[in-house]
């Protein structure tokens, strides 16, 4: 291990709230993250296939009115995300070129199920309209029903594989 | 009544590209400050080991809930033009239920992962692109999933308007709920480091 230790957890989500008030206050809107993702997928296919994404229910909404690909807010806040990640982990020499992984699993079962967990989560985010960011930061606190649906579900479900999973974390 | 800025039309939709620039630097800073960015830590929730993620977002949930309850109550910040989630009951629930098990799968969510990505781990870089798979292939079958994904819709339905009560009377239950939540991670924790093995 190398780095210094991360904040106290109950302070960096107090800054973390902050950030998500400021949202409020300066766009009347709240953090998001799997939305970039599908504003992402949706100028990927407009790229390969115009016409197809155009047509698309799902991707037509993260286009603009002609179809084509549009800088959407939350990519540009993701983008944001990744250069906070980054320039906080150069400072706090944290940051480290590594697969974490639980120690009975081998790298390429780690990656695999990185990629695998990751696409479920997508479907997931698809059907719930967001994720962790989206729902249960954001809509968490405006105290949306479906945002706290979103919240009981996702944490009971992770709950709920964690011991089929054992082998990957401990 | 000014805030929100934008809604109000203070600045451009190009300076709302910046705005957006320094929240997400700002979103990012504390999740890497916190430990989000590393999946080994994330995955310590699901096994009681290590409950930064509750502690963590629960904080900025009340923080935020909080801010947004006084400036309203104070008359600066109109909540009628805050965008709140819709709701969709089913389709959230079982979206919810798949989120969880990726999330366990996965260590890591979508915003995290990026952090992960960005500090060095290879394994977040996979969870973003099995995440942006995930989305696409979603996407592209989207006419199968339609109905389902429209169904069950309550529009913007609160807690306050769940219960019948004041949004005062939630405001303090999510509080209280959070207070209780955090003395009972850190007593979790206290027991989990006893018991440990390691």
């Amino acid at each position: 291990m190398s780095g210094k230790p991360y904040s106290n957890p109950y302070l960096a989500g107090f800054g973390l709230g902050l950030v998500l008030l400021a949202a409020f206050v300066a766009m009347g809107r709240g953090l998001g993250a799997s939305g970039a993702f599908a504003s992402a997928a949706a100028a990927a296919v407009a790229t390969a296939a115009p016409k197809s994404a155009s047509a698309n229910d799902y991707f037509a909404r993260y286009l603009s009115a002609s179809g084509a690909p549009r800088i959407d807010w939350l990519v540009v806040e993701l983008i944001g995300v990744v250069i906070g990640g980054f320039v906080s982990a150069i400072l706090a020499g944290r940051f480290r070129r590594e697969i974490e992984k639980g120690p009975r699993i081998s790298d390429s079962g780690r990656l695999r199920l990185a990629f695998l967990g990751g696409g479920v989560m997508g479907v997931g985010a698809v059907l719930a309209r967001g994720c962790t960011s989206g729902q249960a930061l954001t809509g968490g606190a405006l105290l949306s029903v479906g945002s706290w649906i979103f919240i009981g579900a996702a944490f009971a479900a992770a709950y709920a594989a964690a011991p089929i999973l054992k082998r990957a974390w401990t | 009544m000014i805030a929100p800025f934008f809604e109000s039309g203070l600045f451009s939709e190009t300076a709302s590209l910046a705005v957006a620039l320094l929240i997400g630097i700002g979103f990012g800073w504390f999740l890497e400050r916190s430990g989000m960015g590393s999946a080994r830590k994330l995955a310590g929730q699901f096994y009681l080991r290590d409950l930064t993620v509750f502690k963590v977002m629960f904080t900025a949930i009340i923080t935020a809930m909080l801010g947004v309850f006084w400036l309203g109550w104070a008359g600066v910040l109109d909540l009628d033009r805050i965008f709140v989630p819709e709701t969709w009951i089913l389709p959230q629930l079982a979206g919810g239920i798949l989120f969880g098990i990726g999330f366990a799968i996965s260590g890591l969510c979508p915003g995290t992962s990026c952090v992960a990505a960005a500090t060095g781990r290879i394994d977040g870089v996979a969870v973003v692109v099995g995440m942006f798979s995930g989305v696409l292939v979603t996407g592209l079958f989207f006419t199968k999933l339609a109905n389902f994904y429209l169904s069950t819709a309550r529009g913007v339905f609160t807690l306050p308007q769940l219960f019948h009560v004041d949004q005062g009377v939630i405001v303090l239950a999510v509080v209280l709920l959070g207070v209780g939540g955090f003395q009972l991670a850190e007593l979790i924790e206290k027991r989990s480091a006893g018991t440990s093995s390691e």
